[in-house]
């Protein structure tokens, strides 16, 4: 964080940052962390000026720690954004979102044949390749690739 | 030895080589002795959410002989499925009515999600585009049966490669033998990328050919499947290709002797009549291959193979 120059996003005293977000993501973020009904502060900044960036997105959230499960899933939008938990204004931890071997119940199959968009079935992917992220449906097996990913509402 | 009882099928990759190759001595016994009352004590279902004639006779027949029980539906049309059900509920009492259930349907991964709902063993008949594992094991026995192995075969596959499930599963099967493939098929409708991917990950060939003359010296098998009028954007496109992918019985001169011609059925005019007559022809053999199969699978599922 750019904290010699004037902070754009106020300081929280607990919770969590969600730093380096690449701004056509950002939006997706708040959505899939569930925060446009979290009943607390939650600061968002974006097309902020960063060194990593030429432009990038914040989100600060008070008084919230997600566990792993919820920062992976920001993996499959932005795999390189920093998470970092803070206490007492301090940094307690820093993670990096991790994309996982399997996801449940977030990821929209694209297929309209599929089991998973006829009846209520919570959808199952297996993660087949990390790096140009394609998931293949548990069920009718086909591919879901970065450029076709959609989320369960 | 594997023990199959209580297992699965919903796609071709939930066996392995060896269970497979299990599954097919189990089917020659059965080829040599169809009637054997084993299953007498159990009750199969066959629940076909969408019609298909030929499938369901072949599982029912099988079933039959092994003296098991049937219930099911051929159609959903008259049952409580048309009135709305759910596929889990009726998962959910069919199993416990029964001790297997054989199911097609047309939406796919209905088969998968209906072994996780069911109490007892599923064999998916058929889910949409997805999958058809009982079609695979009898093509794989059809070519044990024809050529004496599955091993270090010329497989040619003919017609429809971009949208034919079976091929698809039984190149993907075939890639566990060593196989060489030849692929003939009009430009829009080559094998997927992903399937030729396969293959060679499994450190194999395959050769790309637009006619059938082509492969006829070294194929030990032809796989003919239907070319679709409703697969061509351009009408006239179809009618250009179309007669590219029929076999005829003055085109198999100079094949070998151990060459024979497999089809899924049912066959339009890709293979005409009077290829039927030569000894290369093996199609009806390979659907009667079926019952055989579908017998050791449902015996092995059940525990008395
Ligand atoms: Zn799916």
């Amino acid at each position: 964080m750019d904290t010699k120059k004037e902070l754009v996003v106020p300081r929280i005293e607990n919770g969590t940052v969600i730093d380096h977000i690449p701004t056509n993501v950002l939006y997706q973020i708040v959505h899939i962390l569930g925060l446009e009904n979290y009943e607390d502060e939650v600061l968002i900044g974006n097309y902020l000026t960063s060194h990593k960036f030429i432009r990038k997105g914040i989100i600060k959230v008070k008084n919230k720690y997600f566990d792993n499960e919820e920062i992976n899933k920001i993996a499959l939008v932005a795999p390189m954004v920093t998470i970092i938990r803070i206490k007492n204004y301090e940094v307690i931890e820093k993670l990096e979102a991790e994309i996982p071997d399997h996801i449940d119940n977030f990821v929209k199959c694209m297929n309209p044949r599929c089991i998973t968009n006829h009846e209520a079935i919570p959808t199952k992917f297996d993660v087949i390749d990390k790096k140009s992220l394609k998931l293949r449906c548990h069920y009718c097996e086909k591919f879901v690739t970065k450029d076709t990913i959609r989320f369960c509402e | 030895m594997s023990n199959l009882k209580g297992r699965n099928l919903i796609s071709i990759t939930d066996f392995s080589k060896e269970e497979y190759i299990q599954v097919l001595d189990i089917a020659e016994e059965f080829e040599k002795n169809p009637k054997q009352k084993i299953l007498s004590d159990k009750v199969v279902a066959t629940l076909f959410f969408e019609p298909s004639t030929r499938t369901r006779l072949s599982f029912e027949s099988a079933a039959n002989q092994l003296g098991a029980r049937i219930i099911g539906f051929s159609d959903p049309g008259a049952t409580s499925v048309q009135k709305g059900e759910s596929l889990h509920d009726t998962i959910t009492m069919v199993s416990s009515y029964s001790d297997l259930i054989v199911m097609r349907n047309p939406k796919e991964g209905s088969s998968r999600y209906a072994s996780e709902v069911s109490t007892v063993p599923v064999i998916n008949a058929g889910d949409g585009a997805n999958q058809h594992p009982t079609q695979c094991m009898l093509d794989l026995y059809s070519i044990r049966k024809t050529q004496g192995t599955l091993d270090n075969l010329n497989i040619a596959m003919v017609g429809d490669l971009k949208y034919g499930r079976t091929v698809h599963s039984l190149t993907q099967a075939m890639c566990n033998f060593n196989a060489t493939f030849h692929l003939v098929s009009p430009e829009e409708l080559k094998l997927p990328s992903s399937v030729k991917m396969s293959i060679k990950n499994a450190g194999l060939k395959y050769y790309q050919y637009t006619e059938i003359k082509d492969i006829m010296a070294t194929a030990d098998i032809i796989y003919m499947t239907r070319v679709q009028r409703e697969r061509f954007a351009d009408p006239l496109e179809y009618e250009r290709v179309k007669d590219s992918c029929i076999l005829s019985a003055d085109m198999l001169k100079g094949c070998k002797p151990n060459m024979r011609i497999l089809h899924p059925l049912p066959r339009v005019n890709e293979i005409t009549m009077d290829v039927d007559k030569t000894p290369y022809a093996y199609y009806f053999q390979q659907a009667q291959n079926g019952v055989y199969v579908r017998q050791a699978l449902m015996a092995a599922i059940l525990g008395v193979r």
